[in-house]
């Protein structure tokens, strides 16, 4: 397996995000003032709890937030493609026409039958997406983002919907894509498993800022048996504000309820 | 598509010691009928040709049935018939392609502009809280009582359903899919072509099998109006007459245009939808 350099080899990086501030209302902002680099080809998770402005940063950095309050400096490649939580297929194109929508020239279907092969999901390319499982459907849709060849993926829990055996599935195909292609990665996810498994650094946010920024040095195949996958989790669930342990969790509730 | 599940092979013989559950009296309506459709009105016209044959349906209120057939053979063969079904057909055809090219046109400006939205939908809406026959006055006064007030006519009855239906289907596509081509980065025409058009199809379809109703209810009225031909003047004159039997022929002929057009819209619907039948089922 191909060891994640990350932003070590390249000088240039593929995001530059600087004092960027974001607000729904006057109250208070969701984002406050975030500074975040992605190297090129490198791998970021970002975890947060719910409302820390996870998916506020991914959708200014995508271009969707044209109706969002705020300022600071976005700096993205051209080429970037988001996957979303549901996968996004047009019901009524077939799912090859789904991947290389929007693309023109006869060399278009060609790579949308390559990318489609690469995602497992050779022989499907006329398939309406209802015909498709869940996982199918994501797997359709990450062959959308990657025949655009992006510079950078933006991904906004691409695989909160689907089953654990799935997902896992999942994990092993997107590694394999970003090491064969190489786009730099934004990773949004509620899951520190998931985070760690993936990517090269995960960043955690909280309250609008990022409260820390923790590279994963776990060499060769990454499981949760190995002690230092535990210690990071550990760590990356203590940032978040939750006890890892549930014996432990579970003792101090119940202690604490004997002693008052 | 009946949900009626059928369970013969479990069924119980008596005496039988294995099976001693017991198996549930149905309660719904239980298998269907094949050619169910067809009993009652072959009922209905076995019971016509009954009370004519005893006498008990006078025949100045209602023709016997045979008469009827024959009087539709004597139509054909003198040509009549078709001539008034070819007027006809061609009345209701121009008023209802009008009425879809106006009422999609209007649906499409008004579903993807928030101007165009300003502009049109207040005056279709009050147009739709005015049958189309109530503006028939109106329209002999303008264009006089000719062909183009029929066609005017069907075409204002047509393009309302259009333009609701379409409007509605337009307004529903998911906000996602419009959010999807933002960042795949394509253009307003080919956003339109890909997303908006295919998403309205479903409502375009149910407002134009809608429409053809308007088309042949306003057919029938206008019809009635000074018509110097089609299936609808038949009827005016031979009512004038006490014919009931070209009566008969005329509603027979309306009936199969309604089922006809509903047909070929059926027809069409199926084939614009594949991606939706094979959700559906």
């Amino acid at each position: 397996m191909a060891t994640h350099a990350g932003g070590l080899s390249t000088g240039t990086s593929a995001v530059r995000v600087r004092d960027l501030h974001r607000s729904f209302n006057k109250a208070g902002g969701v984002l406050n003032g975030l500074d975040l680099d992605i190297a090129r080809g490198e791998f970021v998770a970002l975890i947060g709890r719910s409302g820390s402005g996870k998916s506020t940063l991914l959708r200014a950095m995508a271009g969707l937030d044209r109706d969002v309050a705020g300022h600071g400096s976005v700096r993205v490649p051209r080429q970037v493609s988001v996957v979303f939580q549901d996968s996004r297929l047009l019901p009524w194109r077939r799912v090859l026409e789904n991947v290389t929508f929007g693309m023109r020239g006869r060399a278009a279907a060609e790579k949308g039958r390559q990318a489609l092969a690469e995602v497992g999901l050779e022989g499907r390319e006329r398939a309406w997406p209802h015909e498709l499982s869940g996982g199918e459907q994501q797997r359709a849709a990450l062959a959308r983002s990657l025949v655009r060849e992006p510079e950078l993926l933006l991904a906004d829990e691409p695989f909160g919907a689907l089953d654990a055996l799935t997902r896992i599935r999942m994990h092993v195909l997107l590694r394999r894509l970003c090491e064969a292609h190489r786009p730099a990665v934004l990773l949004v996810t509620h899951d520190v498993d998931e985070a760690i498994v993936l990517a090269d650094r995960v960043i955690v946010l909280d309250d609008g800022v990022v409260r820390s920024d923790i590279r994963i040095d776990l060499t060769g195949r990454r499981s949760q048996a190995d002690p230092r996958f535990a210690a990071l989790r550990t760590r990356l669930l203590a940032e978040l504000g939750v006890e890892d342990d549930h014996d432990t969790s579970l003792a101090e509730t119940y202690g604490k309820k004997a002693a008052s | 598509m009946t949900t009626v599940q059928e369970r013969a092979t479990v069924a119980p013989r008596r005496g039988d010691r294995v099976d001693e559950r017991v198996v549930r009296r149905r309660l719904g309506p239980g298998k269907r009928i094949p050619f169910g459709f067809w009993i009652g009105p072959v009922l209905l016209v076995g019971l016509w040709a009954l009370a004519s044959a005893t006498g008990a349906l006078d025949p100045r209120t209602m023709s016997e049935p045979w008469t009827v057939v024959s009087t539709a053979r004597d139509l054909i063969e003198s040509g009549r018939l078709q001539e008034n079904l070819v007027t006809s057909a061609v009345r209701a055809g121009l008023g209802l392609a009008l009425g879809v090219a106006a009422g999609t046109a209007l649906a499409v400006v008004s579903g993807l502009s928030r101007v165009g939205e300003s502009v049109v939908d207040g005056p279709v809406q009050i147009k739709r809280s005015i049958p189309s026959l109530a503006l028939i006055p109106l329209l002999i006064l303008w264009l006089g009582i000719g062909e183009e007030m029929k066609v005017i006519t069907i075409a204002l009855g047509v393009a309302v359903p259009i333009y609701i239906h379409t409007h509605n289907g337009l307004r529903t596509i998911e906000h996602k899919y419009g959010e999807l081509a933002e960042t795949i980065g394509i253009g307003r025409t080919a956003f339109v072509r890909a997303v908006v058009l295919p998403g309205a199809m479903p409502g375009f379809l149910l407002g134009l099998r809608f429409a053809v109703n308007a088309a042949l209810l306003s057919l029938v009225v206008v019809e009635q109006l000074n018509a110097t031909s089609g299936i609808g003047h038949m009827i005016t004159l031979a009512s004038n007459y006490g014919q009931t039997d070209v009566i008969v022929v005329g509603l027979v002929v309306y009936a199969a245009l309604g089922l006809l057009a509903d047909g070929a819209v059926r027809i069409i619907e199926r084939k614009a939808l594949t991606w939706r039948r094979t959700l559906e089922g």
